[in-house]
């Protein structure tokens, strides 16, 4: 299962564990990006609010939770070679999280609702 | 919005389209890293159409240009060009802009799009006391910067234009399928380059030209980062109403030494007594990319400024900044940090001509 939140991030589901990163839509609206500025293993991250931020060449845009949990990992590729994230943004997560509550999936858009927006935002 | 005469070709490219100064216009189309490096290699061609347009003719122009202008046009060569600003009384920037002298009695400035109501109504209000013309022409205008170290090249061979013979900040009047064209060898991103100020028509037959032969389109994007890296200010950033050209370190293209000026007096009187804060380069040490409005801190954690502008350099593959810090924190070889969200990163004050200019002498 893959969910969105409307500020582009995206939510792989396995089980209770979440793999979070930005859209392919996203990824392409930013361009080149030189840096990713991720948590460490262990915070805590909250549904709703920011976790770090993505740096393109023009601009940083905060990065945003879908779900609560606690960070299992953060992809350690992405400080050597942040542009993974422009190559594949689905496989290349940026932060592997363990969900403190699943219910909050229930509140994020779903691939149909995700591409009906982006379409939205192209004009 | 307003769209330029090449709005549908951008858009026909896939051009990452976004507002700027009035102005839906190309953010990028290849990419930003490609396109700038593009034109520090190669060449690239901008579509500047935005930049306004507005000559001044008459029998007091150069008084006239004198008077509004912070650079000194006495006596200066027929088909030179000048770089300087228009300030307010209180030494404020309204815009900086390029002038270009064609005679003694005609003169054509180029404002930035973003100030283009501001500074006409600027200009046709100090020119009720001159013996002058206003024509405001930015509608009838399209313009290309094609730039890089092979724009002269490009030029000849692409558009066949003859420009080998132009200096630096210097330009002609061609005459091209039989109408008149402005080619300069100006530009803003620290190569050399030349614009080229034609009719809608015209200005998109020679973008079709230069894509068909292979030019690089560059977007907004790149422009940003390529003046940026070669130390050039950006109004609305480095350079606003609020910010006098003394502290920004633009002090060289005030010539206080000239009859009087709009806001002599209190650059003379900043130039005198210094100025409570200036404009200085940053260098930032670890993965964190400065961007505008963030905190300047000193080593007690007080903020002492702000980022006007800041980037990942491309070409230099380093994290720098343009800062307004307060003045004792200007020196170079300050050690300072900037606040980038969560952390504080340690950041040293350098020159902020980051890259030496390739231009054409």
């Amino acid at each position: 299962m893959i969910k969105y939140l409307p500020s582009h991030e995206y939510v792989k589901v396995d089980g209770n564990i979440a793999y979070i990163g930005i859209s392919p839509y996203a990824a392409a609206q930013l361009g080149n990006v030189v840096y990713v500025d991720m948590p460490e293993e262990g915070d805590d991250v909250v549904a709703g609010e920011d976790f770090g931020a993505i740096e393109s060449v023009k601009a940083a845009s905060d990065l945003f939770a879908p779900v609560s949990g606690a960070v299992i990992e953060a992809n350690e590729h992405l400080i050597d070679n942040p542009r993974l994230i422009n190559e594949d943004p689905l496989a290349n997560w940026i932060i592997k999280v363990e969900m403190s509550n699943p219910a909050e999936l229930d509140n994020l858009l779903d691939e149909e609702a995700y591409a009906a927006l982006c379409a939205s935002e192209k004009h | 919005m307003k769209q330029t005469c090449l709005h549908d070709r951008h858009v026909a490219l896939g051009a990452l389209m976004s507002p700027f100064g009035g102005f839906d216009m190309p953010i990028q189309y290849a990419g930003i890293v490609e396109e700038h490096n593009a034109v520090r290699q190669h060449v690239g061609v901008f579509d500047v159409s935005h930049m306004g347009e507005v000559l001044v003719t008459g029998p007091e122009a150069e008084k006239f240009i004198n008077y509004i202008f912070t650079n000194d046009l006495t006596g200066a060569p027929d088909g030179k060009i000048y770089y300087g600003m228009m300030l307010h009384p209180n030494g404020g920037v309204v815009d900086d802009l390029l002038v270009y002298k064609r005679n003694d009695h005609e003169f054509f400035m180029v404002p930035n799009a973003a100030n283009i109501e501001k500074d006409v109504a600027w200009i046709r209000e100090v020119a009720k006391n001159f013996d002058v013309h206003v024509n405001h022409m930015s509608h009838l205008y399209g313009e290309l910067a094609v730039q890089g170290p092979e724009a002269e090249k490009t030029l000849l061979d692409v558009l066949g234009i003859d420009a080998r013979d132009l200096e630096f900040y210097t330009f002609k009047d061609i005459q091209l399928d039989g109408e008149d064209v402005i080619v300069s060898r100006t530009g803003y991103t620290g190569e050399d380059g030349f614009e080229i100020y034609a009719s809608h028509t015209l200005t998109q037959k020679l973008w079709d030209k230069l894509m068909a032969a292979g030019v690089q389109p560059c977007g907004l994007g790149c422009r940003d980062t390529l003046r940026f890296e070669a130390g050039l200010p950006l109004y609305g950033d480095e350079l606003t109403d609020e910010i006098t050209p003394i502290e920004a370190g633009f002090g060289m293209f005030v010539k206080l030494d000239k009859p009087d000026f709009v806001g002599r007096e209190a650059c003379a009187k900043q130039k005198a007594e210094g100025t409570a804060r200036k404009l200085v380069g940053l260098e930032l040490q670890g993965q964190g990319i400065p961007r505008h409005g963030y905190e300047v801190l000193n080593q007690d954690d007080q903020v002492v400024g702000e980022i006007t502008t800041g980037y990942h350099s491309i070409t230099l593959d380093k994290n720098l900044a343009f800062a307004l810090v307060e003045t004792p924190y200007s020196k170079l070889g300050t050690e300072l940090k900037v606040r980038i969200r969560r952390k504080t990163f340690p950041a040293v004050v350098v020159k902020k001509r980051f890259y030496t200019p390739n231009y054409k002498k």
